[in-house]
């Protein structure tokens, strides 16, 4: 895919932290309605390139388009309202005494935008969740629910593009499939862009087309969830990753290799 | 020891809470026996699972209370030990390891001394002894510098070097029986894979009997002999690992039904519709 053409175009991107060079040098590129993953151990530095897309650092370099606009370190309302993240806590990312209601306000506040009443309502609606649930407050709801709740905030200033960071990696996994159907569901219908950062290799395989994987800060390979679905990834550390992922196995674990 | 019974058996386990406002029922009549092998206990978040661990080492703190008809461990009732009989159990007979080693470690103090002091308060060594001892359980988990990692403050490790070390430490007394509360469940696959291999080794090698709870049904199919499926403080299946896929249960089977899995694409995947009888008492 050309960078132009892109929904989210990432080039040449390097973090740094003093001396810890986080991310060295990855480069990917979405197209508008794509899913994408970003799979990788911790450290690999998957969170990281996700953060610096979001505007959460200021200590990168590189190049990263949204929507076609170089944007710079910095972000303007125009790139907020384009592109949200949804987080990996939910017991974390919502202020504990907010309630739901202020909590979805907020943003429609910030962004000037009329009709808070009914688009709060909507957005709850679209995540299922009942107009019963506007004016509790965080401990009041179940680690699904406020998940749930910060998709509708996210949702709520009608992004195009999507930044989930491990979103149901604290959920069980009744709760993760309830999860995952909801943000399938609302990209299917709104033509929303995922890129989706996960250590789980069959949550990617189940919501994104297309993934890279990443270790020591850099990507390791780039593959199709098809390569994924079919074990047949080209580099070691991608299968080695696969086979682990897979349950425990005596061999596998008596041959693991240290990949720097 | 006696060959012939079980490391373990517990019979009409409870645990409960009275709280301000309601009685809390966390575990509800459970019963199982234990021999030398790995035993998986499986649910999810508020299943009792953890709740049941604790209840083995009388670690439930009040107002929680601990009721069970039995629960025998290697010919000793653990209802009617007293508090000072128990601390000597607990460490060298029963340990424990528990999910993130970031808090179950002393940060001020290296990792080395906190093996070397829990050695110490269940065997008669002096501080060389101790320290040997130490060093020989990091090797024993595999640590490649184990005089560094000896030296070392829990802050400088990575989070599977913490876990091993975690481990190293309550298998210093060479316990009888281990039960490990989300061992892996911060860790990488990897590393994870790392981490039950040695476990792995223990119970084969050193007839240790492992009580494995965790979330992660694949997990504890692969790795435990048998597994028991708890739901709302009660265990609804008992099976043995290898055939979890032929779970009877329509719990296990619709937790089973909800991962999603690598090999097998699924457009939308199955949410667990809860049944109310799933919780109700055993008729």
């Amino acid at each position: 895919m050309s960078a132009d053409a892109a929904m989210l175009a990432v080039e040449d991107l390097h973090v740094r932290f003093g001396d810890v060079h986080a991310v060295r040098g990855v480069s990917f590129a979405v197209g508008g309605g794509e899913s994408f993953g970003i799979v990788g151990e911790s450290g690999s530095g998957k969170t990281t390139v996700l953060r610096a897309v979001a505007g959460l650092y200021d200590e990168w370099t590189g190049t990263i388009r949204v929507a076609g606009r170089v944007v710079g370190k910095s972000r303007d309302r125009a790139f907020r309202k384009l592109a949200q993240m949804v987080f990996q806590d939910p017991y974390g990312s919502l202020h504990p005494r907010h309630t739901v209601d202020r909590v979805l306000a907020e943003p429609l506040a910030i962004h000037g935008q009329g009709d808070a009443e009914a688009r709060i309502e909507a957005s709850l609606q679209a995540v299922g969740l009942g107009p019963e649930f506007r004016f509790r407050y965080p401990h009041q709801l179940s680690g699904g629910q406020r998940q749930r709740v910060a998709i509708a905030r996210a949702l709520i200033l009608e992004p195009r593009v999507m930044l989930l960071d491990e979103p149901t990696s604290s959920l069980d996994v009744s709760v993760q499939a309830e999860i995952l159907n909801l943000l399938s569901r609302l990209r299917a219908e709104r033509g929303l862009t995922y890129i989706l950062v996960t250590h789980n290799l069959a949550v990617v395989a189940h919501l994104c087309g297309r993934l890279v994987v990443m270790n020591q800060g850099r990507i390791v390979e780039a593959m199709t969830v098809e390569q994924l679905r079919a074990r047949a990834p080209r580099e070691a550390y991608t299968r080695q990753l696969l086979r682990a992922s897979m349950g425990y196995d005596r061999e596998a674990a008596r041959g693991l290799e240290t990949f720097d | 020891m006696n060959a012939g019974a079980p490391l373990l058996t517990v019979e009409d386990l409870r645990v409960e809470f009275q709280t301000r406002t309601q009685l809390v029922r966390a575990v509800r009549g459970v019963s199982f026996s234990l021999g030398r092998e790995k035993l998986g206990i499986v649910g999810e978040s508020g299943s009792g699972k953890s709740q049941t661990g604790r209840a083995i080492l009388r670690l439930v703190a009040p107002p929680g209370r601990v009721t069970a008809k039995k629960l025998e461990f290697d010919g000793i009732d653990l209802m009617a030990t007293g508090e000072a009989q128990m601390r000597d159990i607990r460490g060298k007979r029963i340990a424990m390891v528990l999910q993130d080693p970031k808090f179950s470690l002393n940060p001020v103090m290296t990792v080395g001394k906190q093996i070397a002091e829990a050695y110490r308060a269940h065997a008669s060594a002096d501080r060389a002894a101790a320290k040997q001892r130490a060093l020989d359980m990091l090797r024993a988990v595999k640590m490649r510098e184990p005089e560094r990692v000896y030296a070392a403050y829990p802050h400088e490790l990575s989070g599977g070097m913490g876990q091993r070390a975690m481990i190293a430490m309550m298998l210093a007394t060479e316990p009888d029986l281990l039960i490990a509360d989300e061992p892996t469940s911060a860790l990488d696959v990897t590393v994870q894979l790392q981490v039950l291999a040695i476990l792995d080794d223990l119970v084969s090698q050193r007839g240790m009997g492992l009580i494995f709870i965790s979330h992660d049904l694949n997990l504890v199919a692969s790795f435990c002999d048998r597994v028991l499926v708890m739901y709302a403080g009660r265990v609804v299946e008992s099976l043995r690992a290898s055939e979890l896929g032929q779970a009877k249960h329509s719990y296990t089977q619709g937790l089973l039904a909800a991962l999603p899995r690598i090999d097998k694409p699924v457009k939308e995947l199955v949410v667990l519709k809860r049944d109310p009888a799933w919780a109700g008492e055993r008729p």
